[in-house]
């Protein structure tokens, strides 16, 4: 270890860090315009609600008194219970989704003649509103809580059934071949080979339920319950807290956001493709 | 220790109306021998390898290992494909271990047992590599290890090394033989390549097309290592070569089928 060699650590060491930074400086910079842009268009539709004197009633509205409001909710902690509950019922119906949707979706995909049987079915059921549901899952569960459960796995078993069968379609039929030659029996064939062959999909179809659970929460949680983001906003709207019900759609994009942004470091992780 | 394979009068229709892809096509492998069978492009080449290793079954007559009749696939006779067929989810070292696996061998053992093979084909330093950053040569050498892990009685290989390239193919041609030798395993392959058949075998089976049946057969006498430049491997090249013209269809080539076919039977009596 010469001396010139000692000099020259910090500067070697310097350099990375500091492109580091810039690169991270450059992969925000759209992120940040966009969010920029939003906040833009928000200001501006609070100031003309504000000028607008039929309106002026709702000009809380603006960002403002929405930040100032959702600083309140969590500094008083009272933004953690309905995220809590709105939360648990998301997980109680995707673990729901997740149980019924990969099996179906395996079986819809392995055997030719349940796809074709359940196809028209399925497509049709699809396209029915998970919140269509509500009377009948009223009428079938006793607790509210349950029913909105229902109501989530109605939303998530579809794509999850539909990425899974698509999924196990899209196997390397050799796959199957070489497991079969190699002794395989039905359950390790499961176990080794389909389902890690699927868990990309898997993941993906489980994204896509996220989205339209999250989506479908809110005005399920609008009916009958005491408890989460919908009924935050209701709340808030019958007691004229505009602002609070600005910061309640606020914490309600930035879970989804983050639901999302779990989902999709989940499909890299489990994700065997080299890119 | 190899297993003899005895194909009983097979014949073999996709569906019930088709024409037989294979027709009455009779044999017998003895252990450790090695066989070639090559014939042209769909004459049923596969097909007949599927049913030695048990993924099809005929629809009349059987295939027997050991005088036992195959009804099932088995690693016992394993077969290796053009692709390699790995799994990307599992590194070099879990796919030659997997069919140990699935025969709930005990993982120390399992991963002994491979390590030593991966050493043998070649893979010393890739044993934990992601499979899908290997070479097409070093990817079929993986599916070797995983064939032999399994200590078959009967190799299968269906055209394994036609999608490599020439210098490896030529590595692979030489040593898959000689573990064959080695370990006394029944080898069968499948190939559209006489020299490889020439290389690698002791008798080669010739194939006609619709229907599939063998027309003819010729021992290898040569000696091992083959070396493709000596003169013992061109004539027997040149000799396979007339005998699979003679396979080609019009009638010219359907003399030339029917007096292999009296060899074959004049060599059976
Ligand atoms: N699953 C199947 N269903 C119907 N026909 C099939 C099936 N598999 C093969 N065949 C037909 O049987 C014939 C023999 O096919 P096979 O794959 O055994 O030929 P091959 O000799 O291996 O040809 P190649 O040298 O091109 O691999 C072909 O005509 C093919 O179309
Ligand atoms: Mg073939």
């Amino acid at each position: 270890m010469s001396t010139s060699n000692s000099q020259s650590i910090p500067v070697t060491n310097m350099m990375p860090n500091m492109s580091r930074f810039l690169g991270l400086f450059k992969s925000l910079q759209y992120p940040a315009l966009g969010i920029t842009c939003l906040l833009a268009l928000w200001w501006v539709g609070g100031y003309m609600i504000e000028a607008n004197p039929d309106l002026s009633a709702f000009s809380a509205f603006a960002p403002a008194p929405t930040f100032s409001a959702l600083v309140d909710m969590v500094s008083s902690g009272e933004v953690w219970a309905p995220i809590g509950s709105s939360l648990y019922r998301i997980l109680a119906g995707l673990v729901w989704g997740i149980a019924i949707g990969v099996p179906v979706g395996v079986t819809v995909g392995y055997f030719g003649v349940a796809l074709k049987v359940t196809n028209v079915p399925f497509q049709f059921l699809r396209m029915i509103s998970p919140l269509a549901w509500m009377p009948v899952a009223v009428l079938a569960f006793d607790s509210w809580d349950s029913a909105i459960i229902f109501l989530i796995v109605m939303a998530t078993v579809w794509p999850i059934i539909f990425s899974t069968a698509h999924g196990v379609r899209r196997i390397d039929p050799n796959w199957f071949k070489v497991a079969r030659n190699l002794g395989a029996s039905g359950f390790q064939m499961l176990s080794r080979i389909i389902l890690p062959a699927i868990m990309t999909d898997v993941m993906a179809g489980i994204r896509l339920a996220v989205g339209v659970a999250w989506v479908v929460l809110v005005p399920a949680e609008y009916l009958g319950v005491t408890s989460g983001l919908g009924y935050a906003i209701n709340d808030a709207r019958d007691t004229l807290a505009y602002d609070y019900l600005a910061a309640v759609v606020l914490v309600i994009g930035i879970i989804g956001y983050g639901l999302d942004t779990v989902c999709s470091v989940l499909i890299k992780r489990f994700n065997w493709h080299v890119e | 220790m190899g297993a003899s394979i005895s194909l009983d009068f097979i014949s073999h229709k996709f569906s019930a109306s088709a024409e037989p892809t294979l027709k009455d096509i009779e044999n017998r492998i003895e252990p450790s021998e090695l066989v070639a069978l090559i014939g042209r492009s769909g004459c049923g080449k596969s097909t007949l390898l599927h049913m030695m290793a048990g993924l099809l079954i005929p629809t009349e007559g059987c295939v027997r290992i050991n005088s036992h009749q195959v009804a099932k696939p088995s690693a016992k006779w394993n077969m290796m494909f053009q692709k390699a067929s790995l799994y990307p989810w599992m590194s070099v070292k879990e796919n030659a271990a997997l069919g140990l696996l699935f025969d709930g061998v005990p993982k120390a053992e399992a991963a002994e047992r491979v390590d030593t093979l991966l050493d043998m084909v070649g893979l010393s330093d890739k044993k934990n590599a992601n499979v899908q950053s290997l070479s097409g040569g070093q990817q079929q050498r993986v599916a070797l290890a995983r064939s032999l892990a399994t200590d078959p009685e009967v190799l299968l290989l269906d055209e394994p090394f036609s999608a490599l390239d020439a210098f490896t193919r030529t590595q692979l041609q030489e040593e898959v033989p000689n573990i064959c030798r080695e370990r006394g395993i029944t080898m069968v392959i499948v190939t559209h390549d006489i020299d490889e058949a020439v290389a690698m075998a002791d008798r080669v089976l010739i194939m006609s097309q619709n229907p599939g049946r063998i027309v003819g057969e010729q021992k290898v006498g040569l000696p091992w290592p083959r070396r493709h430049m000596d003169a013992g491997f061109q004539a027997m090249r040149d000799e396979l070569m007339q005998q699979f013209k003679g396979t080609d269809t019009g009638l010219a080539g359907r003399n030339a089928v029917e007096s292999d076919e009296s060899n074959v039977a004049k060599s059976a009596a």
